[in-house]
């Protein structure tokens, strides 16, 4: 606002003030972002998630793993605000621990994910030649093979599954989307002159990787993550609802819904799924909205 | 053109061979092997699988062992079934594989016939109530995991409305002609729309940025200056040259319906590809789970291949060195 006044008063210094004031395209990013209200309710929402998952062991009214077979399937009470499911076990403490699980995988396989994205796709859009070939070839053949089939065949053939194998698994298999755009905007930028500068003056690959083309891509980078992280959530929960995420008892918000294969529980204790399903819906929703909040607010032409 | 398609052809090969490495690559990763389904029998003794396991060559070096996997496998001979013994694996997905394509047909039909006219409706009323609720289920759609999707339609649907039947394909038998037809259409409703549903909100997302894209350019401005009428620049410029991206995905989109199956059929316990996976994976039964994957594979393969295709034949604006 005062750059505005002292613009119609004084050109000159309101010239000067701006190269001095000029903000960073995160900056100008970050100030759009701010202005998107979708994108601010799914900070908010999301934000809640996150206060239940830090907080879980003091909200939990009971034990999420202590099961009670005196006490299965009842429905909403004083004791138990979401009823128990089949083995007995408190659906709210359930759905409150959920979240973290369900955040902390979430967030994990996303962040694995970006960096096997982010090396591969530097190495394929910075050197190009041989090493782009190769890793487009295994690209492509990674986005051809059938994902969830892949995920539960190599979960079969390691049987043993843990939350650390379990994010390792899905970051080996999702990598190739990210790889792609991480590649292109590599490649749009190679051309441009400041590579050029920054190759004339003897940088090293690895400074003119870090401190040139990545800043630039951070946009789509940070876009991509979080949109993933959605992804990674509902992957997780499908994948839990089957019977091959994580495994019982850990409470997932995935394996509570998995009470609802059985049509009984389905039809009468709505308590047991419903509220988990809920929990993943709301979870992806906000974080979709603040991906493309972000996006819109990184290519504002996106809009 | 034909230059690149019989490139993209060529190009179909190497990858072919690259899945099914991949493919005997997990199989041999997986533990047990060709014989294990047959070892049952406490009464054979262990010798004799040596020697039977000499004679099928699982002894020789990996590379014949893929050469000879290979031979059988392009006769569709996936060897037996390790859950269900003396069956064999490719009986067991006959058996099943058509309630899958019935399947995603189904989901893809319901795609296409709400997502498009939505997406169009939405692009001409830009900003309006219509558009605004339109993206609202598009939010909603691609937010609701496909299970969670699919108990929520088998709650309201199936036992609250009882309008349709929550599990399997058919309910009596003894139905014969039209009206198993009906019943098993009937049953198709609630996994169709719940494999659809994902699937819609994207396509008519993709139709509503299409259109609009498509309306500023500047052959559409020239329509316009010739003095046609709305409706006919709609319908004849615009929309087909909106379809055209849109067509396109359908090539990619049936690997994801036929991946999507996999939980919607697990959901509504419907006897496809899909149900056959997962009670594999649970018991381990791998022979199956290889054929499964290479099957689906080669159909996303293909699927790529054709859509490819298509965008060169119909887009001549797209040039290829």
């Amino acid at each position: 606002m005062q750059i505005n006044t002292n613009h119609q008063i004084d050109p000159i210094s309101a010239a000067q003030q701006k190269t001095e004031k000029s903000l960073s395209p995160t900056q100008l990013a970050m100030r759009r972002f701010i202005k998107n209200k979708l994108a601010i309710s799914g900070v908010i929402i999301l934000g809640f998630i996150v206060f239940i998952a830090v907080f879980a062991d003091v909200l939990a009214t009971h034990e999420p793993t202590a099961y009670d077979m005196y006490n299965i399937e009842s429905k909403v009470s004083s004791e138990n605000w979401l009823g128990t499911d089949s083995s007995g076990r408190d659906n709210f403490s359930r759905l409150v621990h959920g979240s973290r699980i369900s955040l902390t995988i979430g967030f994990f396989a996303m962040l694995f994910t970006v960096v096997i994205g982010v090396i591969l796709g530097s190495l394929s859009g910075y050197y190009g030649g041989k090493i782009d070939s190769l890793i487009m070839r295994i690209t492509d053949l990674m986005l051809i093979l059938p994902f969830l089939l892949l995920v539960l065949t190599i979960i079969a053939i390691l049987e043993k599954i843990s939350i650390l194998i379990f994010i390792t698994i899905i970051a080996l298999t999702t990598w190739p989307n990210l790889t792609r755009i991480i590649r292109a905007t590599f490649l749009s930028l190679r051309e441009k002159e400041f590579i050029l500068g920054a190759k004339s003056v003897g940088a090293s690959d690895i400074r003119i990787i870090f401190k040139h083309f990545l800043p630039n891509a951070v946009g789509p980078i940070i876009v991509n993550a979080t949109l993933m992280m959605a992804t990674m959530i509902i992957i997780e929960s499908a994948l839990s609802f089957i019977g091959f995420g994580i495994p019982q008892p850990t409470p997932t918000w995935g394996n509570m819904i998995t009470e609802a294969t059985n049509l009984r529980m389905l039809e009468n204790n709505w308590e047991a799924w419903l509220p988990p399903g809920l929990a993943i819906l709301f979870t992806v929703l906000s974080i979709n909205f603040i991906g493309d909040g972000l996006r819109d607010a990184f290519d504002p032409k996106s809009n | 053109m034909q230059k690149y398609i019989i490139r993209r052809i060529l190009q179909f090969i190497p990858m072919l061979f690259l899945i099914t490495v991949v493919v005997f690559g997990l199989a041999k990763a997986a533990p047990g092997d060709v014989l294990t389904g047959e070892m049952l029998d406490p009464n054979i003794p262990p010798e004799v699988y040596e020697i039977r396991r000499e004679a099928l060559g699982l002894n020789d070096p990996i590379y014949v062992q893929y050469w000879t996997w290979l031979a059988s496998v392009s006769k569709a001979d996936f060897g037996m079934s390790m859950q269900y013994s003396g069956r064999t694996v490719i009986e067991l997905i006959q058996a099943r594989i058509m309630n899958t394509l019935y399947l995603s047909l189904f989901a893809l039909a319901i795609t296409l016939a709400i997502s498009i006219p939505i997406g169009i409706y939405s692009a001409t009323k830009k900003y309006s109530l219509f558009d605004y609720g339109a993206t609202t289920f598009a939010f909603l759609g691609l937010a609701t995991p496909n299970f969670f999707a699919g108990l929520l339609a088998i709650y309201v649907f199936a036992f609250w409305l009882g309008w349709f039947p929550a599990q399997g394909t058919t309910t009596a038998i003894g139905l014969s002609g039209f009206e198993l037809f009906l019943d098993k259409l009937r049953h198709l409703v609630l996994p169709g729309f719940t494999l659809g549903l994902a699937s819609t909100a994207a396509y008519m997302r993709y139709m509503r940025t299409e259109i609009l894209e498509v309306k500023g350019s500047d052959f559409i401005r020239t329509a316009r200056a010739k003095g046609l009428s709305n409706q006919s620049v709609l319908y004849k410029h615009t929309l087909r040259n909106s379809l055209i991206p849109i067509i396109t995905l359908l090539g990619l989109e049936f690997g994801t319906l036929l991946s999507g199956a996999i939980i919607t059929e697990r959901v509504f316990n419907y006897p496809g590809l899909g149900t056959l996976f997962i009670n594999s994976i649970t018991n381990r039964d791998y022979p199956v789970i290889m054929a499964i994957n290479l099957i689906l594979a080669i159909t996303i393969l293909i699927g790529n291949l054709l859509a490819d295709i298509f965008y060169a034949v119909v887009d001549p604006r797209i040039r290829y060195d």
